[in-house]
C-alpha cells in the first residue's frame, strides 16, 4: 500500500506528458520546416472543375458565389469542408492513400505529409473506416454532374451503394443549393494538386502555374 | 447500514441512483442510434430524407452516448460508491455532486442536439460540439475536485490499488480531453494533428475508461468474493505498466499514414508491450477467482465482471496482432476494427457496468431485485448477441480487406459485406432485446416502495 496520493496524480501527469511528447510533439517537430499554408493559398488556383461548376449550374452558382475566382473558391472550400464535417462523411470515407494493399493502383499516388500541411486540414479528416472509397484522390475522377446526382440519390448512379442521399442540399426542384455546390467543389479539390505521373509538382510553391486539368 | 461521517451520509445512494438511471437512459439512446445506423447499410434507414436524423449524425450520437452518456455516468456512480467506502470519507460536497449530475446530463443533451443539428466535431470520440467542450472541461474539473477530496484527506493508513487508478485517471482525463478536442481543431493541422487525434482516441479508452474500470474491478471483485486480491506485486506491475505504456501508442490508429514512421513503430512496440502488462492484471484477477470459481455461476455481478475480463484478454491479444503492420495492410479501415471497438467499449466496460448495476441498483433503490431471472436472461442475450457480433464483424473485416487488396471493383466489397451486415443487425437486435428485459427489471425493482434490502448478500444470486 502506497501512502501518498500525490504520487499517482504526479505519475498521471508525467506519463501523459511523456506519451504526448513521443506521439504528439515529435511529429510536430518533424514537420516544423514545412510551412502551413492558408486556405487562401490553397485556393489560389482553382481547378477547372470549379469553373465548370459555374457553367453547369449558372443560376445557383451566381446566387451563392457570384463569379468563379480564387476568393469564391476559398469560400466554397471552407463551406464544403464544414458540410463534410457536419454530415460526418469521415465515418465512411478516409482521406489518405496507404503504400500497401494496392491502394496506389486503386486511388492514386500514396499520400505524403506535406499535402496536409495547410489550414484546410484543420482538423484533418484522415478517417478510420472505409465503407465507401478513399476520397483524397477524388479530384477530376468524375464529373460535377455525377457528383450532384450521387449526393442526391447515390443509387441512381451506383445501384449497389449504401450511402444515404443528401436531399437537403437541394431545393424542391432538385437544383443544388449552397451546400451541394460547396461540397462538390471540395470533393473536386481533394487531390487536385496531384497530377498523374508528376507527384513532385504537388509540392511546388503556390506561385507555380496552376495544374491545367484536374486529372 | 449506511454509515455516517461527521453527521453526513458516507455514501449518497440517491446520487448513485440518479447517475445509474441516466446511464441506462443514454444506453438506450446509444443503442437505438446504432441500430438505426445499421439499417442504412441495408438501404432500409427508417428516417431517410430527414436532415437532422441523417445516418452520419446519428452515428455520432451512438458513439458519444455510449462513451459519455452510458459509461461515464455509470462510472461516476461506481466512484460515488467505491471512493467513500475506501477512504471512509464522503465526497467533498453532496450539493456539488448534484450540480455535476445536472451539468453532465445537460452536456449530454446539448451534445445530442448539437450533433443532430450538424455541429459535431470531426475528432473521433471527441465529436462533442465545440461550444459544449468548455462546459465539459468545467464539469470534469468539478468532478475531480469532488471525488479527489476524500482521497486526499483520508486518514487511512495506505491507499488501496483502486485509488491509485482513480487518482491517475483524475490527472489524465482533463489533460486528454483538452488535448484531443482543442489541438487538432484549432492549432495543429494535417498529419501532426492526426497524430494527436490518434493519441486522443487511444487515451480516451486508455486513460479515462480503462483506469476507472480497473479501479472499480479492484474494489468490487474482492468485496464480492470476500477475499483479497491475489498478488499485490502484480497489482503494482499492472498499474505502473499501464501508466507508462498506455499513453504512448496513439499513432497506432493511423498506421501507414503520412505520420512519421518512427512514431508509428514506437506506437506498435508500446502496444505490444502493454499486452504483456495487461496479461499480469488478468492473471491477478483470475488468481483471485481461483478456488471460488463457483461464484461465476452463483453471483451475477462476478459473472459480468469476469466475462468482461475474458473479453479484455481477447481484445488485448487481438490487439497485439492487429497492431502489427502485417495485419494492418488488410484489416485497417474494415469492420474488423468496428468489431474490436464493440468488444472493448461494450464487451469489457459495458459488461463491468452491468455488473455494477447488479450490485448497486438494489442498494440505490433500497430493494432487492424483484425478478433475478430477468437478469440472467439479460446476461445470456447480451453475451450471445455480442459474441455473434464480434465474430461476424471480424470475418466481415477480412472479406473487405482482401477484396480491396485484390483490386476488385469497390462494389464487390459492399455487396460481399451485405450478409455480414444483416447478421450484425440481428445480433444487435438480440442485444437490444436483452436490454429491454434489463430495463424492465430495473423498473419493477425501483417502483416498489423501498424496504431495507439484504445488503449483506453481496449481490443477487442468479436464478
Amino acid at each position: 500500500m502506497e501512502r501518498f496520493g500525490a504520487n499517482f496524480l504526479i505519475a498521471g501527469v508525467v506519463t501523459f506528458l511523456l506519451g504526448f511528447f513521443l506521439q504528439g510533439v515529435m511529429p510536430i517537430i518533424t514537420l516544423r520546416k514545412v510551412p502551413v499554408k492558408t486556405v487562401e493559398e490553397m485556393a489560389a488556383n482553382p481547378p477547372d472543375s470549379f469553373y465548370q461548376l459555374a457553367e453547369d449550374y449558372p443560376v445557383e452558382f451566381q446566387k451563392v458565389y457570384g463569379e468563379a475566382n480564387p476568393q469564391s473558391f476559398a469560400k466554397a472550400l471552407r463551406t464544403g469542408r464544414d458540410v463534410y464535417v457536419a454530415e460526418a462523411c469521415w465515418h465512411c470515407h478516409s482521406q489518405f492513400v496507404r503504400p500497401v494493399s494496392n491502394e496506389d493502383l486503386r486511388f492514386g499516388p500514396v499520400s505524403t505529409a506535406e499535402e496536409y500541411q495547410n489550414d484546410m486540414f484543420l482538423p484533418h479528416l484522415f478517417g478510420t473506416r472505409r465503407i465507401g472509397p478513399d476520397l483524397i484522390r477524388e479530384a477530376g475522377k468524375r464529373s460535377n454532374d455525377w457528383q450532384m446526382a450521387h449526393l442526391y440519390d447515390p443509387r441512381s448512379v451506383n445501384p449497389w451503394s449504401v450511402m444515404p442521399g443528401y436531399v437537403w442540399f437541394f431545393d424542391a426542384d432538385r437544383r443544388p443549393q449552397e451546400r451541394a455546390l460547396a461540397l462538390v467543389a471540395y470533393l473536386q479539390w481533394l487531390g487536385s494538386w496531384v497530377q498523374p505521373g508528376a507527384r513532385q509538382a504537388a509540392m511546388a510553391p503556390a506561385a507555380a502555374p496552376a495544374p491545367g486539368g484536374a486529372g | 447500514m449506511n454509515a455516517t461521517v461527521e453527521g453526513r451520509l458516507l455514501v449518497r445512494y440517491d446520487l448513485i441512483r440518479a447517475h445509474l438511471t441516466a446511464a441506462a437512459a443514454f444506453m438506450v439512446v446509444s443503442m437505438l442510434g446504432g441500430l438505426s445506423y445499421s439499417f442504412q447499410l441495408h438501404n432500409l434507414y427508417p428516417f431517410s430524407g430527414i436532415e437532422w436524423l441523417s445516418p452520419g449524425r446519428v452515428r455520432l450520437v451512438h458513439t458519444n452516448m455510449a462513451a459519455y452518456g452510458f459509461i461515464a455516468n455509470a462510472f461516476i456512480a461506481g466512484l460515488l460508491f467505491a471512493i467513500p467506502r475506501l477512504t471512509r470519507r464522503p465526497i467533498l460536497s453532496d450539493a456539488l455532486g448534484w450540480v455535476i449530475f445536472g451539468a453532465w446530463q445537460l452536456i449530454m443533451v446539448l451534445t445530442i442536439v448539437g450533433q443532430l443539428l450538424g455541429y459535431g466535431q470531426a475528432i473521433e470520440w471527441g465529436e462533442t460540439p465545440i461550444f459544449v467542450d468548455p462546459l465539459v472541461m468545467v464539469g470534469l474539473v468539478l468532478l475531480v475536485i469532488n471525488m479527489a477530496a476524500p482521497i486526499v484527506t483520508t486518514k487511512e493508513e495506505g491507499l488501496y490499488v483502486s485509488l491509485w487508478y482513480f487518482l491517475a485517471a483524475f490527472a489524465w482525463t482533463g489533460l486528454v480531453y483538452f488535448m484531443g478536442n482543442y489541438l487538432p481543431q484549432f492549432w495543429v493541422p494535417g498529419t501532426a494533428g492526426a497524430a494527436i487525434t490518434g493519441l486522443f482516441i487511444h487515451d480516451l479508452v486508455g486513460l479515462f475508461v480503462t483506469p476507472i474500470g480497473w479501479g472499480l474491478m479492484y474494489f468490487f471483485v474482492p468485496m464480492l468474493l470476500r477475499k483479497p486480491i491475489w498478488s499485490h506485486a502484480l497489482s503494482l506491475i499492472g498499474f505502473w505498466g499501464i501508466a507508462f505504456f498506455y499513453p504512448m501508442q496513439g499513432v497506432h490508429h493511423f498506421l501507414f499514414s503520412p505520420i512519421p514512421m518512427y512514431a508509428q513503430y514506437g506506437a506498435v512496440i508500446a502496444t505490444i508491450a502493454i499486452e504483456v502488462v495487461v496479461l499480469t492484471v488478468i492473471v491477478n484477477f483470475f488468481g483471485t477467482l481461483h478456488g471460488r470459481a463457483e461464484a461465476m455461476r452463483g453471483n451475477l455481478a462476478i459473472r459480468w465482471f469476469y466475462t468482461g475480463m475474458i473479453f479484455y484478454g481477447i481484445t488485448c491479444l487481438q490487439c497485439a496482432f492487429h497492431v502489427t503492420l502485417t495485419f494492418q495492410k488488410i484489416i485497417h479501415f474494415t469492420d474488423w476494427v468496428v468489431g474490436h471497438a464493440h468488444m472493448v467499449m461494450f464487451g469489457v466496460f459495458g459488461f463491468w457496468i452491468f455488473g455494477l448495476f447488479v450490485d448497486l441498483w438494489p442498494r440505490a433503490v433500497g430493494r432487492d431485485w424483484v425478478n433475478p431471472r430477468l437478469l440472467t436472461m439479460h446476461y445470456w442475450m447480451t453475451t450471445i448477441g455480442l459474441v455473434l457480433m464480434i465474430i461476424d464483424l471480424t470475418a466481415a473485416g477480412l472479406v473487405q480487406g482482401f477484396s480491396w487488396a485484390s483490386l476488385a471493383p469497390w462494389s464487390e466489397s459492399v455487396i460481399a459485406s451485405q450478409p455480414f451486415w444483416i447478421a450484425r443487425t440481428f445480433s444487435g437486435l438480440l442485444i437490444i432485446a436483452g436490454q429491454a428485459l434489463f430495463l424492465y427489471a430495473l423498473w419493477i425493482t425501483a417502483r416498489e416502495p423501498a424496504v431495507t434490502p439484504s445488503l449483506d448478500r453481496a449481490a443477487v444470486e442468479a436464478a
